[in-house]
């Protein structure tokens, strides 16, 4: 970080020309350096205000690193340290200040400033790499002349097929203003190449996948969800089968960051959504290492391996939300990785009793993966408003609805068994167990998130992957500052 | 001229060293082979005849097995085997 001189003792004034208000005290600062010793830092012209010893400060070294806000601001300074500053023009205060009595004695009492230069939101960013850019430790990859800054991206490997926005210091340094996390704080350790993880690589890649600075705790969060034992990401990128971590994000961030969860939850068009969850891939990819064709061997993959990321209406809810019935406390920002595959569209237009419509989730969820297949993989149940409007009514609470869906979802085993229904596929059944029931999911295994609109009464099922302690459990991660 | 554009590098950089292999068995009469079992279905099958054949060119046997095919071998499962072992075939079956 670029170092800056002390200020010098006494009183220090940061001004500009082009401010009505220091030009307003131009003659107060002339009145002040007659009694003591005062330093003017100008930012927009060293010769201003006339009359007085003044600093350039054009460059804005100073009021960078001083963190001036307004000018003018006065300060009061000890042996280079800072005693006391005022805001704008205040007589009183900068009589006080000042220890110099009867200050500018034809000026109003009070009048406020006007921005200093250095938080000009047109040249912050530019200032930001010039003041802090020692903050980033990550290798500096240069250009060549005739180079295009997105092919480049594509030639180094850092692209998941997509453009990527390039990952600039200028932006890369943006993005860390999202978090209060040091930039070289360790997030995981990321499979497959288990390397460690630090804010700013995760920030690089926010960069890349077009994040705003706002989401990026959304991402550190579910990074270190998707890199925790319980989750496994290895395992999900590792496995031929066609799952992806699907990010719900849950607490008042999700307005905060204006995500999605009514219509099109799932598909296109919201940045938010669409960007944090292919930040999380990108992140696997890039630090990771883990790419298609080599440590990633899914025999198809799904579209949600770009990234699925959405929000819960927890609002139009008749439900706690998802991350509550998790074990998070209400109101608490979290983001929950559920293991699953791509979602898949359950129609019913005709059920108005809970009943029926569990009747027709039950038959659908039977199908995942396969109807003969059992107790392997979890659900994850998004249920649209209009769906969720027949258990309101009728006042069916969540677990009454996953308890009658486990209830409906015990199959005899005789339908299960390898070769039933003249299909090999099935599961081995020891003699005489054919008449036993058993269970689709193992309980616990349907997860309810209520999301879409704002017209359809549909729903959508995303099967999960391996399930317990072998494969990958959902996991609900706090977001933190 | 301009100052050159830099990006910042999103990868751990850890540029892949191509590593040298290990050098082969010259031959298998009296040597330790151990054959890991990666806990994927059928792949007991497939190392059972593997481990006839290494047999019956006079390599001893010694068989492993992971905990779950999802997640890598556990460390001292590795260490176990390059302490007792000469060489190790890793079965993946399905």
């Amino acid at each position: 970080m670029q170092e800056v001189p002390p200020l010098p003792s006494g009183l220090v004034a940061f001004v500009k020309r082009d401010c009505p208000t220091c030009q307003l005290v131009a003659p107060v600062l002339r009145q002040i350096s007659k009694v003591v010793p005062l330093t003017v830092f100008s930012q927009d012209d060293p010769g201003f205000p006339e009359g007085v010893e003044t600093r350039d400060d054009t460059e804005l070294a100073q009021s960078w690193h001083r963190g001036i806000e307004s000018v003018p601001t006065l300060i009061r300074v000890v042996d280079g340290a800072e005693q006391q500053r005022v805001l704008g023009w205040q007589r009183k205060e900068w009589e006080a200040l000042s220890g110099v009595p009867e200050l500018g004695p034809e000026l109003p009492e009070w009048r406020p400033g006007c921005g200093s230069l250095s938080v000009d939101p047109g040249r912050r960013a530019e200032l930001r790499v010039r003041f802090t850019s020692g903050r980033l430790h990550s290798r500096r990859v240069p250009l060549a002349e005739l180079e295009d800054e997105i092919e480049a991206c594509f030639a180094r490997g850092w692209s998941d097929g997509l453009p990527v926005v390039p990952p600039t210091p200028k932006r890369v340094l943006a993005m860390l203003e999202g978090t209060n996390r040091s930039p070289q704080e360790v997030v995981a350790v990321v499979p497959p190449d288990r390397v460690e993880c630090t804010v700013e690589k995760v920030a690089i890649n926010a960069v890349m996948a077009g994040c705003r600075p706002e989401y990026l705790p959304v991402v550190i969060a579910a990074v270190e969800a998707a890199c925790s034992d319980a989750f496994n990401i290895h395992g999900l990128l590792a496995t031929t089968m066609p799952v992806a971590p699907i990010l719900v994000v849950n607490g008042p961030i999700r307005r905060a960051i204006g995500m999605n969860s009514g219509i099109n939850v799932l598909g296109q068009g919201n940045r938010a959504n669409c960007s944090i969850g292919r930040a999380l891939q990108l992140v696997v990819r890039n630090v990771g290492g883990g790419r298609p064709g080599e440590v990633d061997r899914a025999t198809f993959g799904s579209p949600a391996k770009l990234g699925l990321c959405f929000a819960e209406d927890e609002e139009g809810s008749p439900w706690e939300p998802l991350s509550v019935a998790l074990g998070a406390p209400p109101g608490a920002n979290t983001v929950t990785l559920f293991p699953g595959e791509a979602p898949r569209s359950i129609v019913d237009q005709l059920s108005r009793e809970p009943e029926s419509l569990c009747r027709s989730f039950a038959a659908c969820l039977r199908t995942l993966h396969h109807p003969k297949l059992v107790l392997a993989f979890d659900c994850l149940l998004a249920i649209g408003p209009e769906h969720a409007r027949v258990f309101r009514e009728a006042g069916w609470s969540r677990s009454q609805l996953t308890g009658r869906l486990h209830e409906l979802l015990r199959i005899p085993g005789s339908e299960l068994a390898r070769g039933a229904g003249g299909i090999a596929e099935g599961i081995p059944l020891a003699s005489g167990a054919e008449a036993s029931q058993v269970p689709k999911f193992r309980p616990g295994g349907i997860l309810l998130v209520h999301c879409g609109g704002g017209a359809g009464l549909f729903s959508a099922m995303m099967g999960g992957w391996v399930t317990g302690a072998e494969g990958s459990q959902p996991v609900v991660q706090e977001i933190r500052p | 001229m301009s100052a050159p554009r830099v990006l910042l590098d999103p990868t751990p950089e850890q540029r892949p060293a191509r590593r040298p292999r290990q050098p082969r068995l010259s031959e298998l009469d009296g040597r330790c082979i151990g054959l890991l079992d990666i806990s994927k279905a059928r792949g007991d099958v497939f190392l059972d005849r593997v481990e006839q054949l290494l047999q019956q060119r006079g390599a001893r046997v010694l068989r492993f097995r992971k905990p779950t095919f999802t997640k890598p071998a556990p460390l001292d499962l590795r260490q176990k085997i390059a302490v007792e072992c000469d060489a190790v075939i890793e079965a993946l079956a399905d």
